[in-house]
């Protein structure tokens, strides 16, 4: 297979001008002829649904949640990058394309991330314009933080709640567009499958959540915006209905799924209390710019400390590491992500935990609240404290917060070319659920701003290179591939509800993830990676012949709708580990424990990196991994997509 | 870890048009530690593994931000704790052998679809007739050419932290809407870039609202105890004000 990704030739700041240049345009007189459906509510999908039927295309806009104003995308807290040099501190569309190239580790593609870098100027533009409230200093002018440790201050924000503002100003514009009667809106409605029909992706088949209904709709192109993969590990900072399954069907149908394997983990999250947690808990990033990381020097102060028999406060300094500030002396609490999580696990590992499971560790405001005093502290941190405060029951005045890596994002996705389609044509796909800008790691603040550039601004102006290929209205429903897909669907759901098992879909979803998490999360190595895909066949097996769905299809039945979600998962779940043991190497979000930095190395003797970072092998591994579906359980196909650097140099990482 | 035996009396209701009741369960072993959620999980999982059918509930991001979570919990929307949703309240703030109602967020305008979830679509219905500014993607002029004292940007920005759970209106004696609706008209009419529409905005608003079947404000304000966002009742008089502008208006052209 040839995987072209259409980067348009010509210089990096231009090819986005270009490509609008040279794309087709349709009149607007034959723009109301084509359907479009949109898959997704969130920024991604809401931001396209509602700027496509602005241009005059007919949408149907599909989500799971029972309003599109409650997509995931809400959740969101720290904010959105723009690249809109505001504080006049040296920002610039390079330098952000740059930072998101390196950041991912060098295994993105250079014009995606160029565009995306110009584009943000627009979308802080829109927002405003439709009257997000994003935060503002006295004179009126929009107020600006540093990010995720980005050096200049180029991060919008509306207090802890960027997402939902955004979102809200998102699913407004989708309401105004309801109203004109552009979009047709389906909430309480799930995609189960894609249709293809004569190779091109024609429509879907949903079910109705409320009355168990199974229809298919027909349109001139289908556009997925059904966000990230998060929940294959079952415990994440994902909302509770985030899945993988729209994605997964039309992989199934010939879309090529790439990167899987490249996974965020997020240093700041509430550590898991029992087994009957549900969902892990972000505490905000900002938080390390002010609290300090440790654990006790001792095993022994550990386990009273987990014990109960010993409080924080009662460690002196010299019993404490910080163990951040200690390997990473220059940018110490404040280190990348990928480095606070793994260091995390480590010390953990070590036996040094202080959660009562032994994975957790502390996160200290001691010495910021003796030095700025209670109320600077409480001004910056007042609700996230509070927020911790209602979780766990503990005050971070007095006493630290417990900590431990959670999954949060993924970046893998379905593989798109420059247009935002698949390689099935007609298919497109935007936001977290493809793989397209953030390589093998993503920047913080840098997700919403990806999901409303492609929403607003990129799928708007080239979707009409595929439209313009095709007949509006050429394949309707009664295509007999509709019919075909309609029966498969049926008879899906009608097996999962006939095994009758004695097992929870729950008890599943969790086995799976627990899997994934120790095999296949924050270290991996040949042999975790094995023992995963031995193991995941076997859960998968035992599902399909032991779990009990109760109720029927005809009805609001909560238990199906997970049940077909971790269907999915069971398999997507190897398609993940195989992934993650074809790249032997460790970039980014993707950490092999045997590609690693050793004191023998050059580059670490010359002082350019450290032992213990993440080797990248760009001679070998510089490409995109796109895989094909090849059957349930079987290893599926690699086809690759080479990476071309012509504006930057790789280089290696380094936070000493 | 310490957990606690509990009683629960919940609404349970087939569908749309069965009748409902409550039943009992009892829960036992609840971890104090798990939120008020993942304890109906366990209840649920145990149900399950008996081939009972779980209690069907609305949920989806479990931090108190998507406004999915509504349960009324022993009478009150979001549980008794104030300024938090279902999925933030936690079960150490109940004690062993407590008896605990559970029932759905409940309105004329809410009908209940399953157990305790309810169709709240009225609440988006209000936003499409003309909760929005009319702002066509790319037509934009750059963000700072537009200046917002920050007092206005503030104010809008506490009115736009309402997450559309419904607690108001299933909180208020007469079932009014009006906290949603203020908050929302309130977050777009403090900016300059809501000045055009604003008078249309609030009489499509209000209009709908009154269509969709909510009561009518009479200032209990039990509306604002409930607000897991603490969205201020401010907000009514401000839409009351704008409301009577724009008939005034309206009255004039
Ligand atoms: C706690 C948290 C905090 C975050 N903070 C930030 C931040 O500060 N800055 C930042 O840039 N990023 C942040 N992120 C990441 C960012 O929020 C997401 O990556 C982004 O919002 C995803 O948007 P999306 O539109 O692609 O998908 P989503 O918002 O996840 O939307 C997916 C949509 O698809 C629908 N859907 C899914 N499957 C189906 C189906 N089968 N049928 C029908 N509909 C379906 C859903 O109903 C929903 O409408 C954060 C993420 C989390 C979890
Ligand atoms: S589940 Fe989202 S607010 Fe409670």
């Amino acid at each position: 297979m040839n995987l072209d990704s259409k980067i348009p030739a010509g210089p990096l700041d231009q090819k986005w001008t270009k490509h609008k240049m040279d794309s087709k345009l349709i009149n607007p007189a034959n723009k109301k002829k084509f359907n479009i459906i949109v898959v997704g509510s969130g920024l991604a999908g809401g931001s396209a649904a509602a700027t496509l039927s602005e241009l005059g295309y007919k949408v149907k806009c599909f989500c799971y949640q029972d309003s599109p104003r409650r997509a995931h995308s809400i959740a969101a807290q720290g904010g959105i990058n723009a690249a809109k040099n505001y504080q006049n501190d040296g920002d610039s569309v390079h330098r952000l394309f740059y930072d998101t190239i390196k950041g991912g580790d060098f295994r993105s593609r250079e014009g995606n991330v160029h565009r995306l870098a110009e584009v943000s100027l627009n979308i802080i533009d829109q927002c405003v314009a439709q009257g997000v409230p994003f935060a503002r200093e006295y004179g009126g002018l929009l107020d600006n933080r540093s990010f995720g440790g980005a050096q200049v201050k180029r991060t919008f924000y509306a207090r802890g709640q960027t997402g939902q503002q955004l979102l809200i100003g998102c699913y407004q514009a989708l309401a105004k567009e309801i109203h004109a009667g552009g979009v047709q809106m389906f909430p309480r409605t799930e995609m189960l499958d894609l249709v293809v029909a004569d190779g091109h992706a024609k429509g879907i088949i949903v079910r109705d959540l409320v009355t168990g209904e199974i229809t298919a709709h027909a349109a001139d192109a289908v556009i997925l915006a059904t966000g990230g993969y998060g929940n294959a590990f079952y415990l994440s900072t994902n909302a509770m209905g985030c899945n993988v399954m729209a994605a997964f069907r039309a992989h199934k149908r010939g879309a090529l799924f790439a990167n899987p394997c490249y996974t965020q983990i997020h240093p700041t999250c509430i550590p898991v209390s029992g087994d009957y947690q549900s969902k892990l808990t972000l505490m905000s990033e900002s938080l390390r710019n002010d609290g300090r990381i440790w654990v006790p020097k001792s095993q022994e102060t550990a386990e009273k400390i987990r014990k109960g028999q010993l409080r924080a406060r009662d460690v002196g300094e010299e019993d404490r590491d910080y163990y951040l500030e200690r390997k990473y002396p220059s940018f110490g609490n404040l280190c990348p992500r990928d480095i606070a999580s793994r260091s995390a696990k480590e010390v953990c590992d070590d036996g040094l935990g202080v959660a009562p499971t032994g994975k957790g560790v502390f996160l200290d405001f001691e010495k910021a609240i003796a030095d700025q005093g209670e109320q600077a502290i409480s001004a910056k941190y007042g609700n996230l404290f509070q927020m911790y405060e209602k979780i766990s029951g503990d005050n971070p005045y007095q006493t630290p917060m417990q900590i431990y890596p959670a999954v949060h994002y993924t970046m893998g996705g379905l593989w798109v070319d420059y247009d935002l389609m698949s390689n099935v044509p007609g298919l497109h796909v935007l936001g977290e659920a493809n793989f397209s800008d953030h390589g093998a790691n993503r920047l913080g603040a840098s997700a919403l701003m990806q999901g409303l550039a492609d929403g607003y601004f990129v799928i708007p102006a080239t979707i009409a290179n595929y439209l313009a290929t095709q007949k509006p209205g050429a394949v309707t429903t009664s295509h007999p591939e509709f019919k075909r897909c309609l029966g498969e669907v049926n008879d899906r759901v009608n097996s999962l509800l006939q095994i009758r098992g004695k097992r929870s879909v729950d008890s599943f979803h969790r086995e799976l993830g627990l899997q994934l998490w120790d095999n296949c999360g924050m270290s991996r190595t040949p042999e975790s990676l094995n023992a995963a895909l031995q193991r995941i066949p076997k859960i998968r097996d035992e599902f399909w012949a032991n779990v009990n769905v109760t109720g029927t299809g005809g009805e609001l039945n909560m238990e199906l709708e997970k049940a077909g979600r971790v269907a999915d998962f069971l398999e997507f779940g190897e398609l993940l580990c195989h992934d993650a043991l074809q790249r032997a190497e460790s970039c980014g979000g993707h950490f092999r424990a045997d590609h690693q930095f050793t004191e023998d190395d050059p580059e670490v003797k010359d002082g350019r990196t450290q032992p213990g970072e993440a080797k990248r092998h760009d001679d070998e591994f510089s490409y995109v991994s796109a895989w094909e579906y090849t059957g349930v359980g079987k290893a599926p196909t690699l086809h690759k997509e080479q990476l071309v650097f012509e504006d930057v140099t790789p280089s290696i990482r380094s936070y000493k | 870890m310490s957990s606690l035996n509990l009683t629960l009396k919940v609404w349970r209701q087939a569908g749309p048009n069965a009748a409902g009741s409550i039943e009992t369960y009892q829960a036992k072993d609840i971890p104090t530690e798990a939120s008020f959620l993942e304890m109906l999980d366990i209840v649920n999982e145990r149900l399950i593994t008996k081939g009972s059918e779980p209690i069907h509930f609305d949920h989806d991001c479990r931090e108190g931000i998507c406004g999915a979570c509504s349960l009324t919990i022993n009478g009150i929307p979001h549980g008794p704790e104030g300024g938090i949703t279902t999925c933030q309240l936690h079960m150490r703030k109940f004690s062993n052998g407590d008896t605990i109602w559970i029932e759905p967020f409940r309105a004329k305008a809410f009908p209940v679809i399953k157990d305790l979830v309810v169709d709240r679509s009225a609440f988006d219905r209000i936003i499409e007739s003309g909760g929005y500014i009319s702002v066509r993607t790319g037509s934009a002029p750059d963000a700072h050419a537009i200046l917002v004292p920050k007092e206005a940007a503030d104010a809008a920005f506490e009115a736009a932290a309402c997450i559309g759970c419904g607690a108001c209106v299933a909180a208020c004696k007469n079932a009014s809407a009006m906290l949603f609706v203020s908050a929302k008209a309130s977050h777009l009419n403090h900016l300059p870039q809501g000045q055009p529409e604003k008078h249309q905005r609030v009489l499509a608003m209000v209009k709908t609202m009154d269509n969709e079947g909510f009561g009518n404000c009479t200032n209990q304000y039990e509306c604002e105890a409930v607000c897991p966002k603490e969205i201020s009742a401010d907000n009514i008089a401000k839409l009351n004000r704008d409301y009577a502008l724009a008939k005034a208006h309206d009255a004039l052209v």
